[in-house]
């Protein structure tokens, strides 16, 4: 385990880096996620590669907080979203866009699950096409959703079977993504920390289970600034554990819409309607 | 309490799937191959069946067209759960009535995964 003034030092490398919250109690986590790499580096233990970027080894310390960030996720995960998506989302959009295409940001999208479950619900969906970028901090799980290849068992949590049979191609043990929605998405390395002027406006913007991971300050920080990359008419989507409430004032809760987020003067523009 | 029929010819997936469909709030019953999956369901329809492919006796794909085509034989809802992981065999079972399709190996994740898409659950 790593001495008191390590862990501190390193929680505090990790929260400027990319905004994870390293609390004490998260020990095991650190030992976990980064004994794996201190191995592929050739480090002896985690204190070691610790020591190695306290010397200030800046390719090391963005590659530890990479391997400390929670790449889970699955197809379709949670539902509710999606279903809101389908159901609420995509109605208003195809009102406002005028047949123009509409723009959709997953950020902190790990594998791409989640951008390719909404580029299947928009392929089955007549009269909205869309560009979506996804984004995450880590390089190899962005490899992962650029090559479009799930395994098995991965094809099978959250996917219904009719899906996997339109959407997907086998290949021997592994299932790839079809190329007409891998085109659909475009995956690139994105911190949430940093600018996000270069992705422009967006009609939607989904950004689920990963402001859990940061502190208050840096959640009203990023809430604000994606408040500002959405259309006056768009929607931010957060995480079943997630909420704007009492962080930011520039999005509100769409009443009655679990997870779902608008500018103050859209809702009363929906209230109005 | 809804039923589940769990049709297998190995005793150990059984044991396996009738813990996981009993952890989901369905009373589990079981059967060895297709034709005693069959005669189960002529006398109690259950609501779901986890059907195995290859079976002695009566295969789950035989088993599968001759429930279809029994009075009540729509309403249980058929989730296939096998070895044969081919995109032919999926396809094949789907055409057949086939609701849900689980590729072996399995657990108890995929299953409520699969039982919350077909509205099981």
């Amino acid at each position: 385990m790593l001495t008191e003034s390590k862990f501190r030092f390193l929680s505090e490398d990790v929260k400027k880096r990319s905004g994870l919250m390293l609390g004490p109690e998260k020990g095991y986590l650190v030992e976990s996620r980064l004994s794996p790499l201190a191995r592929t580096e050739g480090f002896a233990s985690v204190e070691a590669l610790v020591d190695q970027m306290m010397r200030g080894d800046a390719a090391l310390s963005a590659r530890a907080a990479e391997a400390l960030a929670t790449h889970e996720t699955f197809f379709f995960r949670d539902r509710t979203p999606f279903d809101v998506f389908a159901e609420t989302i995509a109605p208003v959009l195809k009102t406002v866009l005028h047949g123009r295409k509409a723009k959709i940001w997953c950020a902190a999208c790990s594998s791409g699950q989640e951008p390719y479950s909404l580029a299947m619900l928009l392929e089955e969906m007549p009269g909205l096409d869309a560009d979506i970028v996804a984004t995450d901090l880590c390089n190899s799980v962005l490899e992962k959703a650029r090559a479009g290849l799930y395994s098995q068992f991965e094809v099978q949590r959250g996917l219904a079977i009719q899906r996997l049979v339109k959407h997907f191609e086998q290949t021997g043990d592994t299932w790839r993504i079809s190329p007409r929605l891998r085109q659909m998405v475009r995956f690139e390395v994105g911190n949430l920390l940093e600018d996000f002027g270069k992705y422009g406006k967006q009609d939607v913007i989904f950004c689920r289970n990963v402001l859990i991971y940061f502190d208050i300050e840096a959640k009203a920080k990023i809430l604000d600034r994606l408040a500002n990359q959405l259309q006056p008419h768009g929607y931010l989507i957060l995480g079943a554990a997630e909420t704007v409430v009492g962080l930011t004032e520039a999005l509100k809760p769409v009443p009655g819409q679990r997870g779902l987020y608008a500018r103050p003067e859209a809702l009363e523009k929906i209230k109005a309607a | 309490m809804k039923t589940c029929l769990v049709v297998d010819d190995s005793r150990v997936i059984r044991k396996v799937a009738r813990k996981i469909v009993e952890s989901l709030g369905f009373a589990c019953e079981e059967a060895g191959d297709g034709q005693e999956a069959l005669d189960q369901c002529r006398k109690h329809m259950p609501d779901a069946i986890l059907l195995d492919w290859n079976m002695p006796v009566m295969n789950g794909l035989e088993f599968l067209v001759a429930l279809r085509a029994e009075e009540n034989g729509k309403k249980p809802v058929v989730i296939f759960c096998t070895t044969e992981n081919d995109m032919s065999n999926i396809t094949q079972a789907l055409r057949a009535g086939a609701d849900e399709y689980v590729m072996k190996p399995f657990d108890g994740e995929i299953i409520e995964s699969k039982f919350a898409e077909v509205g099981l659950v």
